[in-house]
């Protein structure tokens, strides 16, 4: 038993090492689009202090849409733009219907509130788009669809190319993401909003239009992410469950902080491809991927209370 | 009038008796930062003994030693002739710690009667049990509480109020409420968070008079800190007056505001 | 006029402490007792007990365990389906390995099981506040229903992966499985119901209920008035987790009749917590009140059309529903963060003063 816990995984992992590279990848590509739906969560809390639940719906939500325009003629493109549009059409009604009449609340009743928006969503999209699985226009928007395949230690290597395209993709976008946020009156006023809301609104920044903003931002992540997810998996209502790995990312990292989500995003989309296959399938039944990262952001938590990368906190009075 | 033994007597004729806490060599560091740097004092059984200085001083950081907040660094504290173990905020309020908040901390979700039961708490042994059926000693205590927390509210003339939620209430009368919850521990010792802090002239004397009363009335040891010097000198027993985390006098008022290390102190002088 | 309360007078403590200062309230619940022991059982159609009065009991149930943490403790949890799946899979397990059990006994048994998880999955709630316990929550969500799927001894090892709820009696009579007549389950979860409510208003009025709110408004100053946060937390997370570990018992035994996993999977835990919401935290009367809308809410949607000569399909509907129910959140936390109980509340303060405006 202790055998199988301590020992065999690694000599598995140094007996193919093709294999072990192989997994790091499918982590890799996990890892990163958990990186980025983890820093749509940041972005939305450091600017509003909402713990936005609805994030995961919206990938389901952009895909959807995504993929019903395309199937009413429109080419994928125009899809693509038209999908952003009704995304920030999206951020616009939730700032106005939502978020506004709500302004001051507790941080719990705005948390409430995005589980209605994810409510409202789902039986939206399930009655406008139906709620069968759907295929992701992956080769109409040029996505190549081939694979490459290497052969390190002698082994082999497979790389799909649409999971490096999404990898790609992800990496530009959050780059773009961390030079619009230090680069731009726009995002350095997010990041002070953060810091200091009172202040950020005192040099006369909209509160209203940062809010109709991040949650913009949240939606092309949304979109991104649908599309490189469904690319994988199809597009479905289970799409939403990748969202919720953001959650443990987040726990690692700090709600508020964008290394944090960046840095837990990659580490928790290897870990828990690494246990799956080398613990959770041969010793635990497998499917361990739906817990693993919750499991260990709770006990990471539980010896370190301010995160990976939170300063130590000194209660005060 | 040091006598470590015996105590003394007040210029109003209080009597003052042994000593019931005593900090010894005190020191509180955060990382690099020194809050609180080497100080020793007592206080007595039913005096009213003020801990005061500039913003930024370490007063808050000594309250929170006492009542168990923070841990100090080195040094000990003596309760009760007995050298306190390392434990926790609650198990020094059990025993006969109270204290109020400068940002007043009250149970905002509930009413003031509530807030002022939850004083009593540490005086409530009833089992789960009989609280499920609300028999027994569960009933018993909630009534015999009930007494004492009502006496409580008499004496600081909050009666009309008693059903009304705290979140509701202006500051003043909140700050009343929580040394209500405070009193209804019926404390040994009572520490009061800059009592004063942002109350008008008339609220002030309020605040005064109900301290002197509590101390008056029920004998309540009571150590508090406060910034504004005037009113600590016509309320305290003695004075400890720190600065930058050290003592720079201890005594009486009259020897306190004579003290020239004070006088800098207040006045600012370069050191 | 109606809620008069001039004359009511209070001269002992103990009357000011009753349950129902205002003799109306008193009058008020006693009519409902009559309604749900007496008036519903008499006329009530299989339909009804099915589809309305006993899930909504058990839903009531379920948002009560969770306001006990949540409403009165301030522990928030998205894991409340997970810890009725603990309570349905260890009733399950205790009927069928000891079928002699009295199927009362057992069904309020389960509640223990429940109630031991949730205080070790409360543990981290010594060390993480807020957002983060919520997530953390998660994990006992997600953990537990893996391992309804993955340990074939908690179903038996059969091969549907579901548990089945077989025949059980209590003193002659199917209480149930598939014998079990519908007025005797309702009967049962009235019982259990009725004694859980009695038993959480006496919880949450007195020294406990004081302890858990002081740890929900302001944690550190209750602790630095004597409060022990561990015992405070713990004790919540425990006896939420047995009231709702218990409703999960009632959920399959008393109106599913079988399980699967995924039935405790995370929508089910969010059902219970809109129903806590709209009725409101911290509040014993919200959770009916909530449950009474999500539980009647698609019965309406279903029949009221169809009575109108309007036919929708019934995915429609189901959908229709999710975002109502939805757009009904975001409605309430608008007009009422502190949901129906408080509208309640409001509307009686009018009715004191009633027909005079002030």
């Amino acid at each position: 038993m202790l055998h199988d816990i301590f020992i065999a995984p690694f000599q598995d992992m140094f007996s193919a090492p093709d294999f072990l590279l192989q997994v790091l990848w499918e982590g890799l590509v996990s890892g990163i689009l958990y990186a980025l739906i983890a820093l749509g969560f940041v972005l939305i809390f450091r600017s509003s202090r909402i713990f936005n639940f609805a994030q995961g719906i919206m990938v389901v939500f952009a895909a959807l849409t995504l993929v019903g325009l395309h199937a009413m003629g429109v080419p994928a493109w125009i899809c693509v733009l038209l999908t952003l549009g009704v995304m920030f059409v999206l951020a616009m009604a939730i700032e106005r219907v939502v978020l506004r009449p709500l302004v001051g609340q507790p941080d719990i009743i705005l948390f409430m509130a995005t589980i209605g928006i994810t409510l409202f969503l789902i039986g939206f999209g399930e009655i406008i788009f139906g709620g069968e699985n759907k295929v992701m226009i992956t080769e109409e928007l040029g996505i190549p669809t081939g694979s490459w395949t290497l052969e390190p230690f002698g082994g082999l290597l497979i790389l799909e190319q649409k999971d490096v395209t999404a990898v790609v993709v992800a990496a530009l976008l959050v780059i773009g993401l961390l030079v619009f946020l230090s680069r731009t009156q726009m995002g350095r006023a997010i990041r002070a909003l953060g810091d200091d809301s009172q202040a950020a609104l005192s040099v006369g920044i909209s509160l209203h239009t940062i809010w109709v903003l991040v949650w913009f931002i949240a939606g092309i992540i949304a979109l991104v992410t649908g599309i490189a997810w469904g690319a994988r998996a199809g597009v479905s209502f289970a799409l939403e469950v990748i969202a919720y790995k953001a959650l443990p990312v987040l726990m690692l990292g700090g709600l508020e902080s964008i290394a944090g989500a960046i840095i837990g995003g990659l580490m928790i989309g290897l870990l828990e491809k690494l246990f799956e296959i080398y613990w959770g399938q041969p010793l635990m039944g497998g499917n361990t991927e739906t817990w693993f990262a919750f499991v260990l952001a709770l006990l990471v938590l539980l010896f370190r209370p301010q995160g990976l990368f939170g300063e130590k906190i000194i209660e005060r009075v | 009038m040091t006598d470590q033994a015996e105590g003394y007597t007040t210029a109003d004729g209080r009597k003052i008796g042994g000593v019931v806490m005593e900090m010894k060599n005190i020191t509180l560091r955060f990382g690099g930062v020194v809050a609180i740097h080497n100080i020793s004092f007592d206080i007595r059984e039913g005096e009213i003994r003020a801990i005061i200085g500039p913003n930024g001083a370490g007063k808050s950081s000594m309250l929170n030693v006492i009542s168990g907040f923070y841990t100090p660094s080195e040094g000990e504290v003596w309760y009760k002739g007995a050298k306190r173990p390392p434990m926790k905020p609650y198990e020094v309020a059990r025993q006969g710690v109270a204290r109020t908040f400068q940002n007043i901390a009250l149970f905002e979700g509930m009413s003031v009667l509530d807030n002022v039961m939850t004083g009593r708490l540490t005086h409530m042994k009833a089992g789960i049990l009989p609280q499920m059926i609300w028999k027994g000693r569960a009933e018993a205590e909630e009534t015999e509480n009930r007494i004492i927390a009502e006496r409580v509210i008499d004496f600081l003339e909050i009666q009309h109020i008693r059903k009304t939620p705290v979140a509701r209430l202006p500051y003043g009368l909140k700050k009343r409420v929580e040394l209500a919850r405070a009193l209804a521990a019926e404390p040994t010792i009572l520490l009061l968070d800059e009592p004063m802090a942002g109350m008008n002239v008339e609220e002030k004397e309020d605040m005064c008079r109900f301290i002197l009363d509590v101390n008056d009335e029920f004998g309540t040891t009571i150590a508090l800190i406060e910034h504004d010097m005037g009113v600590v000198m016509d309320l305290s027993d003695r004075v400890v007056v720190m600065d930058y985390g050290k003592k720079i006098g201890d005594g009486s008022p009259d020897e306190v505001r004579n003290n020239q290390d004070v006088i800098d102190a207040y006045l600012g002088v370069q050191h | 006029m109606l809620y008069r309360t001039a004359g009511q007078y209070k001269t002992s403590y103990a009357s000011d402490q009753a349950v129902f200062p205002v003799r109306q309230d008193a009058i008020l619940l006693g009519i409902i007792l009559l309604l749900a022991w007496v008036i519903f059982p008499l006329t009530a159609s299989e339909f009804t007990f099915q589809t309305l009065l006993i899930p909504i009991l058990i839903y009531s149930l379920a948002a009560l365990g969770l306001n006990v943490l949540t409403g009165y403790a301030g522990q928030l949890s998205l894991g409340t389906a997970a810890f009725m799946g603990v309570g349905a899979y260890a009733c399950y397990k205790m009927v069928t390995l000891m079928p002699w059990l009295n199927p009362l006994v057992a069904i309020l048994l389960s509640g223990a099981f429940s109630a031991g998880i949730g205080v070790a999955f409360g543990i981290p709630s010594l060390r993480i506040k807020g957002f983060y316990l919520a997530i953390a929550t998660l994990a006992a969500q997600f953990f537990l229903v893996w391992l309804f799927e993955k340990w074939g001894w908690l179903y038996n090892y059969n091969s549907s992966g579901a548990i089945q709820v077989p025949n059980l009696t209590m003193f002659g009579v199917y209480v149930a499985g598939p014998q079990a007549s519908t007025i005797v389950q309702y009967y049962v979860v009235l019982v259990v119901v009725s004694l859980l409510t009695w038993v959480t208003i006496n919880l949450t009025r007195g020294t406990l209920g004081r302890t858990w709110k002081a740890t929900r408004d302001m944690d550190f100053a209750a602790e630095l008035i004597g409060i022990n946060l561990m015992r405070s937390k713990l004790t919540a997370f425990a006896i939420s987790s047995y009231i709702v570990g218990v409703a999960g018992a009632l959920f399959v035994f008393m109106w599913r009749g079988a399980a699967e996993p995924n039935l405790f999977d995370i929508p089910l835990s969010f059902r219970i917590l809109f129903i806590a919401i709209i009725g409101g935290l911290g509040s014993i009367m919200g959770n009916y009140l909530g449950a009474i809308l999500i539980v009647g809410l698609p019965v309406m949607l279903n029949t009221v059309p169809e009575a109108l000569g309007i036919h929708i399909d019934s995915a429609t509907v189901e959908h229709l529903n999710i975002m109502i129910v939805g757009s009904l959140i975001i409605f309430f936390l608008i007009i009422e963060p502190h949901g129906l109980a408080r509208l309640w509340a409001l509307i009686r303060e009018k009715l004191v003063i009633w027909p005079f405006p002030h």
